[in-house]
């Protein structure tokens, strides 16, 4: 049975007509059009589809659409703010934290969830907090290093 | 290789591969092209042709466009998967045209407007599209002074190009940029001569390091890879995949399949598929789906694989015979039998196989994560009864390739299901699709017989591999008597792998590096000798010696002591034109046999170094991926039956196994630049294994390294 489920949507009202048990990362990329959240397991294991849900980084790809009504949920493409791009998304460029990219939207919103819940991490908090989203290429060194880099800058440090 | 192409200018009466001349130079509209002909389009990009030289350009293909606005396009068959020659091959561009590395764009991977290509692999794409890339960019340079010297009417030598203007040397007033040259111009230029061999070391962008162009695309999610395309009608593609490969499907029912609303169902043969505009609905229907199949699967396993490949009926090929075996066997005071073996590995990039096909009027369009568009485009032609001109196929970005992405089955299906349609289809497979019809990394068996005499001088080396190719196979010493020979299945037998296999970063040689410094590190402990000093004892190949004594520098090895269960091991190697030397330091719990990798050092000689930046992200890489192989990655597999289907049971490198990691380029301005998207993986293997054995005394012969086979070869130790 279809149901209406509202929520914030990067930072606008969203409203949807769909079965409650859809898969919230199909939702996204087919009725949403958000297509920077990305498939990579299904199994909520590679971390490739990772969104904030109420400032909380979640996997979307096994759950479903009903777990974030009346929630607030943020993707990549609602990061940034004002075509200025997010600190987290910035340290990620100038870091050279990224190849093939696909990981990447997953990767950000993790380490945007890791430093909304710890601003001042260390190297092996970085390390425990994105240890299950996973990168083929082999990204690993400079996505600690971008993480760092965008906690100081969001303190406030060196802009 | 092809010599005896005919050239003409006027371009070929046969069918063209891709768009027309004439249609391509209308579509872009004005400006300067440099095309080049079909003469020698082989050894342009030094790769074979696939089959028949279908895709071979019949018709003039663009190199290079400078619009009337003064910015430069680059048409390459190439395709950007991570490695980053969206990048370098731009800063190759500016430079030899001396305009703003801003003004240069890539167009890559479309059938229809780039020049043919034989694929993206084998780190060819700098090493040799970048030479003759260049060289058009030199004639359009040419063009272009032609002109400026008619504009302001003084004699081309006394002009001098900067960020795209041209200016008079001795009226600095007198000035023209590229863009009031070109525009309302359309000028048509013909590469017909090979290029010279170029000198590197005028070079003002390549040889510094650039961010990659698109970083910021894909930091917000608006990067487009073949799954985010979206197009009007388009329907998501599931395919009923059978549960192990041998099996044959007998029966299916697919009415319950049916009942969901909006659902189709396709049947072609074997081929069956439900299709939904909505990629929920489209994986809610193919479960329910009930099909019944019969098995004929080969008695192999994982654990019997090595057995199982040395019994096969092989054909075997000597690649390289010097002197004599007997001979050094008598010169010979100690001898070495050594017994390596690896097995099947998955490719796993994040992104899984995906394309999206549309049939529109008489043309199919396909939109591919593929390695190979070119050849896909063959496979299309050739399957589903398309004309060339007919067939395009656009690669966008890639979500990691590694090898994997040199097969296209899912492109073949969306295509195929585009055609019985007449809808887009987009087929993105599921990781358990991934994982199972991946092209696997061979597993395959070393076996080296090997001697030194008393003064540690390797004196034979008789080098065997069985079906893992013999790419970095060859003895990189100085060995007065070798014997190499690659055992491949032989013709007319049957498959030895019960399932596909293909190209993995640096295929076989991350198992020959791995076998070959092993028996080098055993030979060093019998003789009493340490391993750094063993190697350069025994090599002569200045090039290896160089970067062996640069990585001993970085790491520190003679002031490193190793003590406890900490160990430090080295290996070396060449691939893809490239030489590598590695010093890998781990920490081995001798009660679990958890081996951790705690330093890396590398030390790499490839020529030219384009994008110093980006090469140091392509050493990270090969290294942390290197990592994958040598810990823990192990295809299981009971006949086709593949067991790890996902991340869950198939681990791949994370966060905290992180070594520390230092890298050293020996950037050789001098010589031609070489490839760097693998040659630093290959030697992970080997200096892990190692140093392994420095910090216990335990030699691994089986990769990768599991707690349970580093137990395993303690207990031998005992």
């Amino acid at each position: 049975m279809e149901e209406t489920i509202s929520f914030q949507l990067n930072g606008k009202k969203a409203e949807v007509v769909i079965e409650p048990n859809q898969i919230l990362l199909g939702v996204l990329r087919d009725q949403f059009g958000l297509t920077g959240t990305k498939y990579g397991c299904g199994i909520g294991f590679c971390g490739s589809c990772t969104i904030l849900v109420d400032n909380e980084a979640v996997r979307s790809c096994n759950m479903a659409i009903s777990e974030v009504a009346g929630k607030n949920v943020v993707t990549i493409e609602g990061l940034s703010q004002g075509g200025k791009l997010h600190p987290v998304q910035q340290a990620f460029v100038d870091n050279d934290a990224l190849q093939c990219g696909f990981c990447t939207p997953g990767m950000i919103m993790n380490a945007t969830g890791l430093l909304l819940k710890n601003p001042d991490p260390t190297t092996q908090q970085i390390i425990e907090g994105m240890e299950n989203n996973l990168c083929r290429c082999g990204a690993h060194i400079r996505i600690v290093d971008a993480v760092h880099v965008a906690a100081d800058n969001m303190k406030g440090g060196k802009k | 290789m092809k010599k005896d192409v005919k050239t003409t200018k006027s371009g070929s009466t046969s069918e063209p591969s891709g768009m027309k001349r004439r249609s391509f130079v209308k579509l872009m509209g004005g400006g300067i092209f440099i095309f080049f002909n079909s003469w020698n389009v082989m050894e342009l990009f030094a790769q074979t042709a696939p089959a028949q030289d279908k895709s071979l350009p019949k018709d003039y293909n663009a190199f290079l466009l400078i619009a009337e606005d003064g910015t430069v396009s680059c048409f390459t068959g190439k395709i950007e998967m991570g490695q980053g020659i969206i990048t370098s091959l731009a800063q190759m561009m500016a430079d030899e045209l001396n305009v703003p590395f801003e003004n240069v764009k890539m167009v890559m991977g479309d059938t229809d407007l780039c020049p043919w290509d034989g694929g993206t692999w084998g780190s060819l794409s700098t090493r040799s599209f970048g030479p003759n890339m260049r060289a058009a960019a030199a004639e359009a340079r040419g063009v272009l002074l032609n002109l400026a010297s008619e504009k302001l009417g003084v004699p081309v030598a006394r002009l001098e190009v900067r960020d795209g203007i041209i200016t008079d040397t001795k009226n600095i007033k007198n000035s023209v940029t590229y863009a009031q040259l070109t525009k309302g111009k359309r000028i048509e230029k013909y590469l017909d001569v090979k290029p010279p061999v170029e000198d590197y070391t005028h070079f003002t962008c390549v040889g510094k390091s650039y961010k990659r162009v698109d970083a910021v695309a894909k930091v917000t999610g608006e990067a487009k890879f073949t799954g985010d395309l979206r197009l009007p009608g388009m329907v998501y593609a599931r395919i009923l995949r059978p549960p192990s490969h041998g099996a044959k499907l007998t029966s299916v029912d697919y009415s319950q399949a049916e009942k969901i609303d909006g659902v189709t169902v396709i049947r072609d043969g074997d081929l069956v598929a439900v299709l939904h505009e909505n990629r929920n609905k489209a994986d809610a229907a193919i479960v329910k789906i009930v099909a019944e199949y019969s098995f004929s699967e080969m008695p192999v396993n994982d654990k019997t694989i090595f057995d199982w490949i040395l019994k096969a009926e092989s054909t075997a090929r000597e690649v390289n015979l010097v002197g004599n075996l007997e001979t050094g066997q008598k010169l010979s005071t100690q001898t070495f039998a050594s017994e390596f073996h690896d097995p099947y590995l998955a490719h796993a990039p994040i992104e899984t196989h995906t394309a999206l096909a549309q049939l529109a009027g008489d043309k199919m369009t396909v939109w591919a994560s593929t390695q190979l568009p070119f050849p896909l485009k063959d496979t299309l032609v050739s399957e589903l009864g398309f004309p060339p001109e007919k067939v395009r196929v656009i690669v966008p970005l890639v979500g990691g390739g590694f090898g994997g992405k040199s097969a296209y089955r899912q492109a073949m299906e969306a295509a195929k299901l585009a055609k019985i349609t007449g809808k887009p289809v987009m087929v993105a497979w599921t990781r358990e699709e991934e994982f199972f019809y991946d092209n696997f990394h061979s597993a395959g068996v070393v076996k080296i017989n090997s001697g030194i005499d008393n003064s540690g001088m390797i004196k034979f080396w008789d080098y065997n591999v069985y079906y893992s190719g013999t790419r970095g196979a060859e003895t990189i010493y100085d060995v007065p008597n070798i014997r190499t020979t690659g055992y491949s299945r032989k013709k007319d037998t049957p498959a030895v792998h019960p399932f596909a296999t293909g190209p993995w970063r640096a295929p076989n040689n991350n198992t020959n590096t791995f076998a070959r410094e092993s028996q080098i590190d055993i030979m060093a402990a019998a003789a009493g000798i340490d391993p750094l000093e063993f190697r350069l004892k025994n090599l002569k190949d200045e090039k290896m010696i160089a970067c062996l004594k640069a990585v001993a520098d970085k790491f520190g090895y003679m002031s490193v002591n190793t003590t406890g269960n900490i160990g430090k091991g080295i290996a070396v190697g060449t691939d893809a034109g490239t030489w590598v030397a590695m010093i890998a330091e781990v920490k081995v719990d001798k009660t679990t046999g958890k081996v951790e990798v705690l330093r890396i050092s590398c030390a790499q000689d490839m020529g030219l170094c384009v994008n110093p930046e980006g090469a140091t992200i392509q050493m990270e890489g090969c290294i942390t991926m290197g990592l994958g192989y040598t810990l823990t990655e192990e295809l299981l597999f009971e006949g086709g039956d593949i067991r790890n289907r996902n991340f869950d049971t198939y681990e791949i490198p994370r966060f905290s196994w992180l070594p520390k990691i230092e890298t050293v380029i020996l950037d050789r301005k001098d010589q031609a630049p070489q490839g760097g998207g693998e040659p630093a993986i290959i030697t992970v293997g080997a200096a892990v294994a190692n140093a392994v054995y420095n910090a216990t005394g335990a030699r691994l012969f089986r990769m990768p390294f599991t707690p349970a086979r580093v137990l395993d070869a303690l207990k031998d130790t005992k």
